[in-house]
């Protein structure tokens, strides 16, 4: 039959077209070159000027292409010289002297001295500064200290402070700290984030949407060249997907590897890099109303609570147990007496019968994800299971990330009993004066959500802020731990570390407690 | 023709507004808001209200939405909060990135969508519509994410015949055969559900026109069979195949934003879900509005082609 012989040349044809198409796809070399260095990011950044962003994925192009006046030493959360090759503090602790390094200058070739850093603050804090308008500037806030700053000669710059605050200088060891050149921002104005210039070990070569980020090596740096010709940060926002891309060799470094992911790097092509960082998971109790205004029920939930079993089976091991309100990455302020709250469910049975909350009925808010959450819903639920198993009855109430902040930051009142949350902070000031104090409360415009009020809590926050001395600051948060874990306003469940997954090809990788990704001296064979 | 053209344009506008009056009212009502977004856990009242102050939108919703309408007549998507750029530059760039994507997938089911239906229907019953059948009722159910993700883990992580995700080649390429690598699973893992519908609709279409008195006239003339088949059945079947072809158009576009997540394809799909997550209004307003305007587009092409085939349509 004719037609019969036509649909066979038809599919002749067809096969034919396809071979020919198979041909231009020849097998794909996707390992990447020599000294090139490809990294997977969890998103598109926002910007690349460092005073408009807020996110760590951001963070991570940020701290390589600019420096700040101060910067925290590898491997911990203290600040060393940068920009600043000293600084000296007043006594009262509300002038900072800095002396600035010498013959630095910035990407576009501009001059970095005293006057750069003065336009930097100036940007950022006077409204009517004539570049205030590329803002906005979210984390502006972290610099509201400051009174004054002023260039004393073309090397020396003086904060004034309009009272004691001694994040003052991990603040400036922060990204929103990061130094820009003004003669950019003058130039690109508010497109500035998409042609950014720094002082920092690489400068930036182009930025295409959604597919890469180049920057390439500075050889001017002030600290040694990089070990790398560049760097190309590649945006691949499905967890998946960027597993593929790093089997595959793809890229060469991987970062925020999923759990359920890393045991498929075990092997000798890769190392999986592990580092605690700042950070805290834990569940806001509401302390004014319901069963958890009794200090005993709230103490019950955190023995209740099966922590090793959450970082162990929900987690797969990528966080450690949190024992009070400070995380262990700031290593000197930390107080190494604590305990974590032992899972212990006979003894929440004893301390609920004790406060005849026997059976008390709760509703839990959830998140569907979000910065810091890890596995929300899982860790929800395995929560859920095991408050049931002392007697609770626990309801979720699940919501988006947006949605989530926007219920759970004006406080728990008359709507949940408790609430998950997590934070990463660079000072160990920064979450329980902004999260555990009675002036924090959400009307006050804090975050203290659970209405947790203890005035011996507060006087140690407020009296650490202003002291200048580290190892008297370090002795006060230290104490100020020791009563926030008795009194429980939340249920310290999980500190994060944060992993990273590399190539055999990459040498010198290292993750710093920070979050940050600083990649000046890895080497790329 | 030229009037029935301008009537469909002319119908087209309170369709335009009455879609930018809903992405507003949605973006509005839905809960969080961008300064949240941004600030995060920083997200104080007096922060979150100096943020928006500094974003307009303290400003009454009325006064915002004729501001937002008035600025887009003018040509102006005003500028994104979270990717601090102008919106219209962030959406042409991620459009052509779509329509590639999305083009290619339509072409490649149309074409095979309809093949597939003739072939079937030429061969009613036959071994070639039963295997037809099975693999378009098998392409129907399988999901095209997880299909993108199967695709991914043999093709280029096991055989590495492919490049996982990504448009260009992070490293030299950029060139056509670089492009047709990259472009090849997520355009077939896109089509293959439109295919499969493509294929059943055509196939129902095919039999009734095969059915009909012309045919039988046309072979009793000793017409040769392959010009019945695809000159007088397929054009007239082509009547009702083409509406769903308009239809499908749709469908893979939607698509494309499930299967841009999955193989990292820098469009403007990808680019709408990051939108809602951050609330960065302007950009899903503006991004929302402009994807609109192309399927109004394209379906008065459509309605054009139909007219064109079947005067009798155009009354």
């Amino acid at each position: 039959m004719a037609f019969s012989s036509l649909t066979r040349r038809g599919f002749g044809v067809l096969t034919a077209a396809l071979l020919a198409s198979s041909a231009l796809v020849a097998p794909v070399n996707a390992q990447t070159p020599p000294g090139v260095l490809v990294v997977g990011q969890i998103a598109e950044p926002q910007a690349l000027d460092p005073h408009a962003v807020t996110a760590v994925n951001d963070f991570r192009i940020l701290m390589n292409i600019y420096d700040g006046l101060v910067r925290y030493a590898s491997g911990t959360l203290e600040v060393e010289p940068a920009l600043a090759e000293s600084w000296e503090i007043s006594e009262d602790g509300t002038i900072y002297t800095f002396a600035l390094r010498e013959g630095v200058s910035f990407h576009d070739g501009s001059a970095f001295d005293a006057e750069a850093v003065v336009w930097n603050f100036e940007r950022m804090l006077n409204e009517d500064h004539p570049y205030h308008e590329t803002g906005p500037f979210p984390l502006s806030f972290f610099f509201s200290a400051i009174e004054t700053v002023e260039a004393v000669d073309d090397l020396t710059v003086r904060f004034t402070l309009n009272e004691p605050y001694a994040p003052f200088l991990s603040n400036l060891a922060y990204p929103t700290g990061l130094i820009v050149s003004p003669a950019g921002v003058m130039e690109h104005g508010a497109d500035f984030g998409r042609n950014p210039s720094g002082t920092g070990a690489f400068q930036f070569a182009e930025w295409r949407s959604n597919e890469r980020v180049v920057v390439t090596r500075n050889d001017e740096y002030w600290d040694g060249t990089a070990g790398t010709e560049a760097v190309i940060f590649r945006p691949i926002t499905d967890a998946n997907t960027r597993v593929a891309e790093m089997l595959a060799g793809g890229i060469d470094v991987m970062v925020e590897v999923p759990p359920v992911a890393v045991s498929q790097f075990q092997g000798d092509a890769h190392t999986v890099h592990e580092q605690a960082g700042p950070h805290l998971w834990f569940l806001i109790l509401n302390a004014k109303e319901g069963p958890f205004a009794d200090q005993r029920v709230r103490q019950a939930a955190n023995y209740a609570i099966n922590k090793e079993a959450l970082v162990n089976d929900v987690l797969e091991g990528t966080a450690t147990i949190a024992a009070g309100p400070t995380p262990p990455a700031f290593a000197w302020a930390y107080n190494e007496e604590l305990e974590p709250y032992p899972y212990n469910p006979d003894r929440a049975r004893e301390l609920l019968a004790e406060a005849g909350a026997d059976g008390a009925s709760l509703t839990f808010y959830v998140t569907e994800g979000g910065s810091g959450m890890l596995d929300p819903i899982p860790m929800g639920t395995a929560i859920q299971a095991d408050l049931a198993a002392v007697g609770f009855d626990v309801t979720i109430e699940t919501y988006e990330w947006n949605t989530f902040l926007g219920r759970v930051n004006p406080g728990l009142e008359g709507k949940a009993d408790m609430a998950q949350m997590a934070w990463m902070t660079n000072d160990p000031d920064t979450l329980p004066f902004l999260a555990l104090r009675t002036d924090a409360f959400p009307d006050a415009g804090g975050f203290n959500s659970g209405y947790y009020s203890n005035p011996e809590v507060d006087a140690l926050l407020e009296a650490a802020r202003v002291e200048t001395d580290q190892d008297e600051r370090a002795r006060l948060y230290r104490e100020m731990q020791a009563i926030v874990q008795e009194d429980a306003p939340w249920v310290f469940v999980a500190n994060w570390m944060q992993n990273a997954v590399t190539s055999d090809a990459v040498e010198n990788f290292q993750l710093e407690p920070s979050f940050f990704l600083l990649l000046k001296d890895v080497v790329k064979n | 023709m030229g009037g029935y053209i301008l009537k469909r344009l002319i119908s087209a506008i309170p369709v335009l507004l009455g879609i930018t009056v809903i992405v507003f009212l949605i973006m509005a009502m839905i809960p969080g808001d961008p300064a949240t977004a941004i600030l995060g856990s920083y997200a104080t009242p007096e922060n979150v209200a100096r943020l928006n102050r500094h974003l307009g939108l303290d400003e009454p919703l009325w006064k915002q939405y004729f501001i937002w309408l008035g600025n887009l007549l003018q040509g102006d998507f005003g500028r994104s909060f979270a990717l601090n750029r102008p919106v219209l530059d962030e959406i042409l760039d991620r459009f052509s990135a779509t329509l590639i994507l999305a083009g290619t997938a339509f072409v490649l089911c149309s074409l095979l969508g309809i093949l597939a239906g003739v072939v079937s229907a030429a061969r009613q019953y036959g071994l070639a519509d039963k295997a037809i059948t099975f693999v378009v009722i098998l392409g129907i159910s399988v999901p095209s994410f997880f299909l993108g993700m199967m695709m991914i883990l043999l093709f280029a992580v096991q055989l590495r015949w492919f490049p996982v995700s990504g448009m260009y080649s992070i490293w030299g390429g950029g060139d056509l055969p670089d492009l047709i690598r990259h472009l090849s699973m997520p355009a077939l893992a896109l089509s293959v559900v439109a295919t499969g519908v493509i294929a059943r609709l055509s196939r129902g279409a095919m039999l009734e026109v095969l059915r009909q008195d012309f045919i039988r006239t046309a072979r009793a003339k000793g017409v040769h069979e392959r010009r019945v088949i695809w000159g007088h059945a397929l054009r007239a079947a082509m009547v009702s195949i083409i509406p769903v072809l308009g239809i499908q158009a749709g469908f893979v576009l939607s698509g494309a934003v499930y299967i841009e997540m999955v193989f990292q394809w820098p469009g403007v799909g990808r680019m709408l879900v990051d939108g809602i997550l951050k609330r960065d209004i302007l950009l899903v307003q503006g991004g929302v509005v402009f994807i609109a305007a192309c399927y109004v587009g394209f379906n008065i092409i459509v309605d054009v082609a139909q007219a064109w085939l079947d005067p009798r349509i155009k009354t």
